[in-house]
């Protein structure tokens, strides 16, 4: 901002090389939170190192995480989506009537899918095309999705998914692997490529660095954008497919909450949340961070809201601290 | 003339009389002046947050924390009145508002000191105040036979025919119109929210108006919190859950631009009507109340299309940013 006004006060011999700038940035050092969680929950609780455990972990951080790599390239790109869990109520509830119909699981993974498609071509629509702030507009879909939901449903339930059904979300591969955890490994590795290694990646960091400029470089800002919110809608209805056959039943409240901690494994993973930077390395590893902060907490018996306490000041703390950092280090200079 | 009667007003105005006329044709008992005074009372707590988060957006911050705090605080002096139910209602009152605008106050803090997203930090201390009312309760409930009779009769004590809830929702509203338009706070809350950096050259501390917006929207909360627990006769963790939606729907509907400097009390008065003539007349035509969420959702989405098409001026950037010293 005052880059202008303010004189250089140190201008560095050399650049630093490329080890030294891994191991200086925020994905290594979230690394170190992971491992330090990871020993300090072996101590604490004697039922944290078997491997069937740590399986079962997994499911708290698997669903959240995957629709966690695509808000992080839509926070990237400067726009945010709070509807996510709204999206997953309303997906899951599409399936439930489905299933109600006789619906067989292929079908049921279509609907849920394409559901979630709409949902954010729906959000996309008002921000892209009408040219809507996102906050305000996925505010307002969060209620109109999950109220959908709630008028199909009121205070009943479905039930009854097919048997093959329950394969996503209670599925093992191989040994404690399970089907959810091969499908965050696959969509990791899909958003890490197509974030860090295509043309549509790097337009998503221009826009969010300079939407104007990525306008003028000839970037479709308006096209990238609405990718990123079918993007984040997709994911959503995967999410809703691997819960939903999880829990083999589907609430209105199904995942009520969850944009939040979505939200904040984003930010927790290094992701700016003004827009223009972070990675999906980051995402991976704070999706671990936090599922290894909730199972431990889990293990010492402490309560889930109070758990939700943890997540808040993680999320104000990770952006907090490093701000006062620089904060008293700019005064101790001054 | 259009000064005093803006157009926005004026739709928005419009729309609740024809909602009440397309009621009126079929439940006739629903416009009576003794049931439309109820559903004013009803929405007293939301016209009272939704001016609070009126000046926090018009400051182009958004509060998600205001239904958590209003929770945390109404437990607060919950507990409080069940320790000592000798307590007077005047302090009861004093400390729920100071609870409140304490609450407010870290959030305008990490807003204005450490430059942290708004959206972010209410959205952490959200879930954090959830939790801490979770604590403090070890979520038990406090029912209606350990609060004093004293506590839970004040919101509904009648005074010049209409309870004092009704009346703490007419206060807010006029000092809030006096704030607006009379002070220099009000102003540079607007002149905030219209160009941050011409308001920094007018001698406007920007960081600083924010930061009393949060705390006004706390306060507010705070107070309600008393109000709904007490009119409720009930307090526990997950009291008015969900209600900060509702309450950015009324200022969204209103009129009030989530781009800042945008707004008026008017609009974010008859915003919170809308919902809450909605909400009251949804049992009446039986319809089931689990639209609600879905009509708000819908109105949410009418009225910021409806609202950028209206106000799209663009000046000149004429100035740059300018450099502020602590």
């Amino acid at each position: 901002m005052t880059d202008t006004a303010t004189p250089m006060r140190h201008v560095p011999d050399r650049l630093h090389g490329r080890a030294y700038r891994t191991l200086r940035s925020w994905e290594a050092l979230l690394l170190a939170v992971a491992i330090g969680i990871f020993i300090l929950n072996s101590f604490a609780s004697p039922y944290f190192l078997d491997p069937w455990n740590l399986s079962d972990a997994t499911f708290n951080f698997t669903e959240k995480a995957m629709i966690a790599f695509a808000m992080a390239l839509l926070i990237i790109s400067g726009e945010i989506d709070l509807s996510v869990a709204s999206i997953i109520a309303l997906s899951s509830t599409a399936m439930g009537l489905a299933a109600q119909y006789g619906a067989e699981t292929p079908v049921l993974v279509l609907i849920g899918l394409s559901i979630g498609l709409l949902c954010g071509a729906f959000n996309a629509v008002f921000v892209t095309i009408l040219g809507l702030p996102s906050i305000v507009v996925t505010i307002g879909t969060m209620s109109l999705f999950r109220g959908i939901s709630y008028i199909i449903l009121g205070d009943s339930s479905f039930q009854g998914y097919p048997s093959s059904f329950a394969w996503f979300g209670q599925g093992y591969i191989y040994w404690v692997f399970t089907v959810e955890m091969l499908l965050f490994a696959l969509i990791a590795i899909a958003y890490y490529v197509l974030l860090h290694r295509t043309n549509f990646g790097r337009a998503v960091y221009a826009i969010g660095n300079n939407p104007t400029g990525a306008l003028f470089s000839g970037i479709r800002v308006r096209r990238v954008k609405f990718t990123l919110f079918l993007l984040t809608g997709l994911m959503s209805g995967v999410a809703a497919v691997c819960l939903t056959s999880r829990l083999g039943s589907t609430r209105p409240s199904i995942a009520s909450g969850m944009e939040l901690e979505v939200v904040t494994m984003v930010v927790l993973g290094g992701v700016n949340i003004l827009g223009g930077s972070g990675t999906i390395p980051g995402v991976v590893i704070a999706a671990f961070v936090m599922g290894l902060v909730t199972f431990g907490l889990g293990l010492l018996n402490v309560p889930g809201i109070v758990m939700s306490i943890v997540i808040g000041l993680l999320l104000i703390g990770v952006i907090a601290l490093p701000r006062l950092w620089t904060l008293v280090a700019n005064r101790r200079k001054a | 003339m259009m000064r005093f009667l803006p157009l926005r007003e004026l739709i928005l105005g419009g729309a609740v009389l024809i909602l009440l006329a397309l009621i009126a044709t079929r439940f006739p008992g629903f416009v009576a002046p003794d049931n439309l005074a109820n559903v004013f009372n009803d929405t007293a707590p939301l016209i009272i947050l939704a001016l609070g988060q009126m000046v926090v957006i018009m400051t182009r911050c958004i509060d998600l924390s205001v239904a958590a705090n209003l929770a945390l605080t109404g437990m607060a002096v919950a507990m409080l009145n069940v320790a000592m139910p000798d307590l007077p209602i005047p302090v009861i009152v004093s400390i729920a508002v100071l609870l409140g605008a304490f609450m407010g106050a870290i959030n305008g803090l990490l807003v204005w000191k450490l430059a942290i997203p708004p959206i972010v930090v209410t959205l952490g201390t959200m879930t954090i105040f959830r939790g801490v009312i979770f604590l403090i309760s070890d979520g038990k409930w406090v029912n209606s036979h350990e609060m004093s009779p004293a506590f839970t009769g004040f919101p509904r004590a009648q005074m010049l025919g209409l309870p004092v809830l009704s009346w703490a929702a007419v206060l807010t509203i006029i000092v809030f119109a006096v704030m607006m338009a009379r002070t220099p706070l009000g102003r540079s809350i607007l002149a905030v929210g219209g160009n941050p950096h011409a308001a920094v050259y007018t001698g406007i501390n920007v960081g600083r108006t924010q930061f009393v917006a949060f705390v006004i929207s706390g306060a507010l909360a705070g107070l309600t919190g008393y109000l709904w627990v007490a009119r409720y006769a009930v307090a526990y963790v997950d009291i008015a859950g969900g209600f900060e939606l509702e309450v950015v729907a009324a200022c969204v509907i209103g009129g009030i631009s989530i781009a800042g400097g945008i707004g008026s009390v008017g609009g974010a008065v008859l915003g919170a009507i809308f919902l809450g003539v909605v909400k009251n007349a949804l049992p009446v035509v039986n319809i089931s109340p689990f639209w609600q969420l879905a009509i708000s959702g819908s109105a949410i989405l009418i009225a910021v299309a409806f609202n950028a098409r209206a106000g799209r001026a663009k000046g000149r950037i004429i100035l740059k940013s300018a450099d502020v010293t602590p």
